[in-house]
Formats: C-alpha cells, structure tokens, sequence
C-alpha cells in the first residue's frame, strides 16, 4: 500500500464512480476512460508493461471513441427521464452488489489472496510472444478466424448498401 | 574525439548528475532528459512553420513571410506573441470543463510519445521493452482529445470536423500499425533501441537499414501515407478543410489554446516521422560507414528534417482527397497490402540469403500492389479535366 498505489486506486475509484453518477453520457465515457486508464497505470506499477500499453491502445484508443459515436449517433446526450426513475436506479445497485458479491468470492476463495513468496514474476514481451506461438497457438488462431470474419462481416455490410443503390 | 562530440550531451549529462545529492537523483535525472527535448521539438516547430510558409510561397509563386526580421525568419516569434495576447473565447454553450482539457490533453499526448524515440545514440529517455507499442498506445489518446475538442465546442462545423478527423485516424492507424508490425518481426523486439542498434551496423560502406529491403520499402512507404493522414496533412485534410468546415475540430478555439492544437498536430506530425525514422532509416545512425564521426543526433535531426521537407512538398503538389476516396483508399489498399506484406517479411525471414528472396518478395509486393490498384480503378473512368478560366 504505496503512495502510488493509493493515487492510481483512488484516480481509478473516481472514473468509474463519476461515469456512473453524472448526468451527460458524454462525460459519462470520459470519466470512464479516466478509470480505464488508471486501471491501465495500475498494470504498469505491477510490471505488466505489455497488458498496460495494450489496455490503453485498446480501451482509450477504441473502445472510448467507439461509446462516443455509439452514444451521439443513437440519442442526445441529454440525461433522459428514464435514468432518474427509482427502480431503474434500485436495479442497477441490485445487479452491481451481486457481480460485486460473486468477484469477491472468486478473488477470496482463489489461490491467488494468499501472499506469494519470492521474487515478483518479470512478464517481459519476449515470454508474451513465445507463450502465444508455442502453448495458446490455437486460441490465438481462432481469434484470427473469428477477426477476420469480423473484418470481412463489416465489408460486407458496407458493401450492400452501395449494391443496392444502383 | 568524434566519439566525445557523439556522446557530448550524455556526459554533460553525467557531469551535471555528480552534483545532485543521493536523494534527488531520480528526479534530476527525469528532468535533464525531459528538458532538453522539451526544448528542441518545440523550436523545431517554430522553424517548420516558417520554412513551411515560405516553402509553398515558392511553390505557389509568391514571396511567403519575409516581413518580421531578416528574410522573415522571425516569423514564429511574431505569432506567438500574437496568439499569447489575443482574447481567449469561449463560446457560451461550450461545455467548459471538455473545451479547457482537450487541447491540455493534446499537447500531453503529443508530447509523451516523444519519451521512447531515441535521439541519438545514449540519447533516449526511457528504453522500455515496449517502446513501439507505448507510442501507439499514447498516441491513440490523440483521438479522444479531437473528439472532446469537437463535441466540447457545441458548433456543427467542429463536429463535423472531428467526425471527419476521428473516422480518418481510425481507418489509417491499422495500416500504421500494421507497417510497422514487418520492422517487429525483423528485429524480434519492440524496443526502439533495440530495433535501431540492428539497423547500426554496415556491409562494407552500406548500412542495414529496414527500407533497404523489398518489405521494408513497402511498409515505409505504406508508413508514411498513414503518418501523413494521422497527421491529418494535404492530401489527407479533409478534418479541417478550410473551404468546406474552415478548421474542424479546433475552429471554436481562439488565442493560445488554438496554437496549442497547432503544436499538437506539428508535434504529432514530427513523432511520427521520427518513428519511421527509428522503424526503417536507421535512427541515429549515419547512411555510410564512413561518415560515422559526424555526430548521431545531427543525423536524426537532418533525416527528419528531409522528411519534414517531403511532407511540406507534398502539401504544395496534391489536392485534397474526398472521404470516399479517403476511406477506400485506407480498406481497399492500404490495409491488404500491408497484411501482404507481412507474409512477404516472413518469406524473406525464412528464406536463404540471396538473390531469390529478393526477386519472390519483390514480385509478392509489387504484384499484390498492382492488382489492388486495378480494383480501387475499377468502374471508374479516368480523363483530363479541362478549366474553362484557368488553362
């Protein structure tokens, strides 16, 4: 329980609490890239340089921008009547106690609440790429496929309507 | 003695070091690296800009700036001040707390790629074992800052612009990538430094720089074209149009918050030339073996500044591509040719040395570009256009 790790934590606790609690949606995705990137930094305090720049391309890079256009193509970024309705709101709070409930039984049951001995394992990029190429090299490749298909999905998709406009 | 002048900066550095106590080592020594750097680029932003301005006066067939000081060099002093004094505007229905930290976050961003990119030899300011993928990490935040800056502004024009400059950085960033992604493999290592020191040594006078390979040249190639949209740059101006949408994104913004958004594009624009610079140039290091004694940050700047000249070049010769242009352009070609070549680095690595995996992966590269070419033309016909006025 280092300084840093109390900054990091409470930087973390506060994006994610005020992409909860604030009103524009907008705001909302940013104060959730805000927890997504202290949550990134925390990676990075634990050595994981590989996990922390990867969740920052993708989380920051993608995923943010992606929730941005999701959320002004669909609807204003008013707050809507429907969020300040008390069940809504009794739900939520409901469905976040028991994914909370259900994480802290995995994380207390686990192996990995007891204290490891030793020296702090040095994930390096080099050891990444040889544990993807060697043991999770058909994962990896489903992945691939499954990508791929994506990609040509979205081509497709794109394609049709030019089709049917001649 | 050339090996002193090499290391100069490196043993100043050093030598300022022995002063520091114990305790502030860390720290002092965080800030003898950042400075310096904090220091050169911006200076070499001023400089871009006016060698910029007179460089398409010349190709237009006008003067440029030659008012402020001695052949207008004092150009950049003249506008900084002018941006540091006029009034600040903030439009009333801005959402103010976005507006303020977009162009802050900008700058960062901009700013913290330059933390991997070795200047010199030595001259680095951190060697993480994942330099490549930092810069691309970091240098994605540069698209959430576009986005807050044009939602922020509550102006169509500025949404409309950073529709435009966010689609454009998404499409071109896998190309980017993937470009890179033929250095990684060659060099096994996502370390800027590491990938640099293979390029730093030399058959007979020729050195081993990445571009000098069929892959290379293409993944160079296919680099700079995505830098250049990245950067948002003519041909690839689309975002900020001046005749469409006037200045996109940043076109809210007055005074000292608009030269910051300048700044990060310019600082953006620089990062990633010196990233292709470390990727296939060979860094710091000298294009024949024998001019090694000319010190290795004089030719990091002098590559960039080569590549700097071509992105300016380019910015006077090409008009302005449309968005369906733009976008096919990036799914069509840019992104299966960099996937190829990828295969065809990986034939290269698994061949003998020798004249045969040069002419396979040449014929691989330029075959797939030719017909990837013939399928953006096709259903399309070509002609000379004729201007009534202007011919």
């Amino acid at each position: 329980m280092t300084i840093s790790f109390l900054l990091l934590a409470a930087i973390t606790i506060t994006g994610t609490a005020a992409a909860m609690s604030l009103k524009n949606l907008v705001h909302c995705v940013l104060a959730l890239t805000l927890g997504l990137v202290g949550l990134a930094a925390l990676y990075l305090r634990l050595g994981a340089q590989f996990v922390g720049f990867t969740q920052i391309l993708v989380y920051v890079g993608a995923v943010a921008i992606l929730a941005a256009f999701a959320i002004m193509m669909t609807r204003s970024a008013e707050p809507s009547e429907l969020s300040r309705s008390s069940s809504i709101r009794f739900s939520g709070t409901l469905i976040a106690l028991m994914v909370f409930a259900v994480l802290a039984w995995a994380i207390c049951s686990g192996t990995s609440a007891l204290q490891v001995p030793g020296p702090q394992p040095e994930a390096s990029v080099h050891q990444i790429g040889l544990a993807l190429m060697h043991l999770f090299v058909l994962p990896l490749e489903v992945i691939g496929i499954l990508l791929t298909a994506a990609l040509i999905g979205a081509g497709v998709l794109a394609m049709d309507e030019t089709r049917r406009a001649q | 003695m050339p090996e002193m002048i090499d290391q100069i900066f490196v043993l100043l550095k050093h030598w300022l070091m022995a002063y520091v106590p114990g305790t502030l080592q860390p720290i002092a020594s965080a800030v003898l690296s950042v400075v310096p750097v904090l220091i050169a680029f911006p200076l070499l932003f001023a400089i871009t800009t006016v060698l910029e301005r007179k460089g398409l006066g010349r190709m237009q067939n006008r003067y440029g700036p030659n008012r402020v000081g001695p052949f207008g060099i004092l150009q950049p002093m003249a506008d900084g001040i002018k941006s540091l004094t006029k009034e600040d505007i903030i439009p009333r229905t801005a959402d103010q707390a976005v507006h303020f930290l977009a162009p802050v976050m900008l700058v960062i961003a901009s700013f913290l790629v330059y933390a991997v990119l070795p200047i010199g030899k030595n001259m680095v300011i951190a060697n993480l074992n994942t330099g490549v993928l930092f810069f691309f990490a970091v240098g994605s935040m540069v698209e959430l800052s576009v986005f807050m800056a044009g939602w922020s502004s509550r102006s169509k024009y500025s949404l409309l612009g950073a529709m435009r400059a966010i689609a454009q950085m998404i499409s071109y960033e896998m190309p980017l990538v993937l470009a890179s992604v033929v250095v990684i493999m060659a060099a096994g290592s996502l370390s800027t430094v590491t990938i640099v020191n293979m390029q730093a040594s030399y058959t007979r006078i020729w050195p081993h720089w990445y571009v000098f390979t069929p892959w290379g040249l293409t993944g160079f190639v296919l680099f700079m074209i995505a830098a250049t949209a990245e950067s948002n740059r003519c041909p690839f101006d689309m975002p900020e149009g001046e005749s469409e949408i006037i200045a996109g994104y940043y076109i809210e913004y007055s005074g000292f918050k608009f030269a910051l958004f300048f700044l990060g594009e310019y600082l953006g624009m620089f990062a990633t030339s010196a990233m292709a610079i470390t990727l296939f140039l060979g860094g710091w290091a000298a294009p024949f073996s024998f001019l090694t004694w000319i010190p290795s940050y004089v030719w990091f700047f002098a590559k960039l500044l080569t590549i700097i000249m071509a992105f300016i070049w380019i910015r006077g010769t090409l008009p302005r591509l449309r968005m369906d242009q733009l976008m096919n352009f990036a799914w069509k070609f840019m992104l299966p040719l960099s996937l190829i070549n990828i295969v065809g680095a990986g034939v290269w690595h698994f061949m003998p040395a020798g004249f045969a995996r040069w002419l396979i992966v040449s014929l691989l590269v330029v075959v797939s570009c030719a017909l990837l070419s013939r399928g953006l033309r096709r259903g399309k016909s070509f002609y000379v256009r004729t201007y009534r006025f202007a011919s």
